[in-house]
């Protein structure tokens, strides 16, 4: 009887965090949708143009997602070739002490706020990268990528380490007896028997980049403008909301328009996590 | 040709993880030496003066202290009751799949799209206002997965035969969870905790719109009242105000602060973990 | 004539679709030492399992037949098992000791079972440890962690804890696999003082243990009881030839 009592009580602890996903829902889809009533889906995704405080105002927000896109593309550029080799490194070469050093490392990695990371970019990386390639801004696209793709390394190293070391010794054990050394046992066994691990851990990695948001707010620059070259400044859809909700009056098209960003990014989030999923279980 | 071949492999792996290392260093060592020379008492327990350019940061400080504690003390109850349930009390089940499954998306959501929800429900539905309040419940909900996933780990390390001498004297199943399976897992869900403190800390996105303001002469006198925080600080230094000379070294002092509270916030979760290993004997 | 404490009819275990015990007929007398041999994976703990109502606990378990206590179906959909495996206490294998005090450890029945008073706890823990030969070895350590104890000490700790809540019955499963000889001994000293208060059921693959210590033994082979009598009788004249074999050490 009191045990019942205690099991729902459980239970509806246990379902919050479906009630809070809901809620997220549902308020994107209250607040989203009536900027539809102002201009089409299809403009709202394919518009060239974002002016949303322009008279009449321009709510296209095709800029922006290329803007999400590029960036996130260039961040796993970096992040995964660094991340999938750092997590071949720590499960199979480097010596246990080392790897008992390392892998807190990554963690520590994935711990320091984005913030932190958006404000070295844009006190050492940004002025860096300017001075390297001679540019008239530091703050473009492809700085943004590198540091995204530092703060999606540890995303995507532990997972694929993960699915290394999960790797079963026998199939090792078979190729060093054919005679293999062992890099061709990482390359051509470890890793292909890992493969589905290594592209869940890229689908992760994309997911964490495309959502992050004060990085790119305070190192991509922030033109909203279709990007024609790596190293112009970009504007994604995260730094959009997060720049503009502040100014954009309550109830106003402005307000609904940042809201309908929110709701095509909360979707490409959650058809990747959803992706990953699937593929980790098999 | 395939030892050379071995040797340029290992090469490149080891060169990636020590990319990532030099980058963590690197981030680490700018924001040391630069913050170091702001760093004082007065800094650190003073107000900011002269908008902003000159003082310290104690009410971003304080802000800080308030939003991560009062986020942990929303979401560890609910995160540990949530976790029981399904570690305890939950079959298989369809039901369970879909809660896990809400978990893991929630715990992809990008932090800006929290952000949003927190402001269209906390502070409008809800009349919280921009305020404490609002910042620590919508950060409690971005660390619930977190504060889950810990609790439910620490609970499948808790070893069955604990739970069977318990029943074997005639304990109820509340009764074996409180007496022995909590009171075991208790290391593990302190770690989840202290993780969920740092990252509530070091979260910009979120409070954005929902708790932070840039500048306040009082510290908040009651939930109600908006806060300054170290990450809105860091980001709002060097984005708002006229004076990026005297702002920038501030903002460097706040760096530093927010990223040896959140290191030093990890490495105790660290350290709780590896203390509770070694002097667990089961 | 002695008096039958538990008596089992047609008892039929199944995990899943693994017929684990079939049809088991048993006896067991109150105040002695029962002994159930057998080679190992035979449904030996399986079968004490189903005294306490333990298996309740594995999903897959379906259980069959009757288990009388006194006289009463322990299966019968009235009982409170809570208050049933406080009057059956078990022991396991591996000693298991909650990661608590020695005192916690041999008060977490009691507070369990409502006794609150700490006087009373006090009393009933040192009772308890008493008689489980342990108490002049941590009189002086009761709140040190109990995982401190060595493993023959744990075992007997154990035993305390199933003491304290004063079961009538106490089901010991390998209690000795994971001791040494000393330890063992021991322990067998500790059987043989409770046979007079408690009625004793113990699972071992020891024979010379199950010769040493019980009156009564009951021989199970896959799942079936190929033999039970008094010990005596079983270890010298054997009436069923799998049994002769396995206590000669032919299998097993
Ligand atoms: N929890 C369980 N789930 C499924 N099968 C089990 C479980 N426990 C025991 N079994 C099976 O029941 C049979 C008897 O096991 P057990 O009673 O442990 O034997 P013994 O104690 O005599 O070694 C074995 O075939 C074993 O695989
Ligand atoms: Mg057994």
């Amino acid at each position: 009887m009191r045990d019942n009592l205690v099991k729902h009580l459980l239970l509806s602890c246990a379902s919050l965090s479906i009630v809070f996903l809901a809620g997220i829902t549902v308020t994107l889809f209250k607040e989203g949708l009536p900027i539809f009533k102002e201009v089409s889906v299809f403009k709202f995704l394919f518009g060239r143009y974002w002016y949303p405080t322009y008279d009449p105002p321009d709510f296209g927000i095709l800029p922006l997602i290329l803007g999400s896109l590029w960036v996130t593309l260039g961040a796993l550029f970096v992040a995964v070739p660094l991340g999938v080799g750092s997590a071949m490194y720590i499960s199979e070469l480097a010596h246990p002490k080392l790897r008992e050093i390392l892998k807190p490392t990554v963690e520590l990695l994935a711990s320091v706020p984005s913030v932190v990371y958006g404000f070295f970019g844009m006190v050492f990386l940004g002025p860096l990268v300017q001075r390297l390639f001679d540019l008239p801004v530091g703050l473009t696209c492809f700085t943004a990528s590198i540091i995204l793709g530092m703060m999606a390394l540890p995303t995507v190293a532990s997972i694929a380490e993960d699915a290394i070391s999960a790797v079963p010794r026998e199939l090792r054990e078979a190729s060093y007896a054919l005679g293999a050394m062992k890099w061709e046992t990482i390359t051509k066994v470890v890793v292909p028997a890992a493969s589905s691990g290594i592209i869940a851990a890229v689908i992760l990695g994309f997911g964490r980049a495309v959502g992050e948001t004060m990085t790119v707010l305070m190192v991509a620059g922030g033109a909203a403008v279709i990007p024609r070259s790596v190293f112009q400044p970009v504007r994604t859809m995260t730094a959009t909301i997060a720049a503009e909700m502040g100014e954009a009056p309550m109830g106003s098209d402005h307000y609904h328009a940042l809201f309908g960003i929110a709701l095509v990014l909360f979707f490409i989030t959650l058809g990747f996590n959803l992706l990953a999923d699937k593929i980790i279980k098999g | 040709m395939r030892r050379f071949k071995q040797f340029v492999g290992f090469v490149v792996l080891k060169t990636s993880v020590v990319v990532g290392v030099l980058f963590l260093f690197s981030l680490i060592v700018v924001i040391a030496l630069n913050g170091a020379r702001v760093l004082s008492p007065g800094f650190l327990l003073e107000f900011p003066r002269e908008g902003m350019t000159e003082g310290g940061i104690f009410p971003a400080i304080v802000g800080t202290f308030l939003l991560s504690l009062g986020a942990v003390g929303f979401a560890l109850p609910l995160g540990v009751l949530g976790a029981i349930y399904l570690r305890e009390y939950a079959g298989g089940g369809r039901l369970v799949r879909i809660i896990r499954t809400g978990i893991n998306t929630l715990s992809g959501v990008p932090s800006v799209v929290f952000g949003l929800f927190g402001l269209a429900v906390f502070v409008k539905l809800f009349g919280f206002g921009v305020s404490v309040l609002s910042g620590s419940l919508t950060l409690g909900v971005l660390i619930l997965p977190v504060i889950i996933r810990a609790t439910e780990e620490a609970i499948e390390g808790v070893p069955r035969e604990f739970r069977e001498a318990s029943y074997a004297l005639g304990a109820t199943k509340w009764q074996t969870v409180k007496g022995v399976v909590l009171p075991a897992a208790l290391p593990g869900i302190l770690t989840g905790a202290i993780l969920g403190v740092g990252r509530a800390a070091g979260e910009t996105a979120p409070i954005l719109f929902t708790a932070a303001t840039f500048y306040t002469r009082h510290l908040p006198g009651s939930p109600f009242d908006e806060v300054m925080a170290l990450p809105y600080h860091i980001y709002a230094l060097m984005t708002e105000g006229t004076e990026p000379e005297h702002q920038v070294p501030i903002a460097y002092g706040t760096a530093l602060v927010l990223l040896l509270l959140v290191l030093a916030v990890n490495f105790i979760a660290i350290v709780i973990r590896y203390r509770a290993r070694r002097a667990r004997k089961w | 004539m002695v008096r039958e404490k538990i008596v089992v009819k047609d008892l039929n275990l199944w995990f899943g679709e693994n017929h684990v015990l079939k049809g088991i007929n048993i006896s067991i007398p109150e105040k002695a030492v029962t002994a159930v041999m057998g080679p190992s994976g035979c449904g030996k703990s399986s079968f004490l399992r189903c005294l306490n109502r333990m298996n309740d606990l594995i999903d897959t378990a379906r259980v069959t037949g009757k288990v009388l206590i006194d006289g009463r179906n322990i299966y019968d959909d009235a009982v409170d098992v809570s208050l049933l495996r406080r009057r059956v206490g078990m022991v396991f294998q591996r000693p298991n000791p909650f990661p608590k005090s020695v005192f916690d450890n041999v008060a977490y029945g009691l507070r369990i079972h409502g006794v609150r008073n700490k006087g009373e706890l006090r009393e009933r823990v040192e009772e308890a440890l008493k008689d489980a030969n342990l108490w002049d070895e941590v009189k002086d350590r009761l709140f040190g962690s109990a995982l401190e104890l060595s493993g023959g000490q744990q075992q007997r700790l154990c035993i305390a804890r199933a003491l304290a809540v004063r079961p009538e019955i106490i089901l010991l499963d390998e209690p000795a696999s994971a001791l040494d000889p000393i330890s063992t001994a021991k322990l067998e000293e500790l059987i043989e003082k409770l046979k007079e208060d408690y009625t004793i059921v113990i699972v071992t693959h020891n024979i010379q243990q199950a010769a040493r210590i019980s009156d009564y033994a009951a021989f199970l082979m896959l799942g079936e009881l190929i033999e039970f009598g008094r010990t005596q009788e079983i270890f010298t004249a054997p009436k069923d030839k799998r049994t002769e074999s396995y206590l000669t050490g032919r299998f097993g």
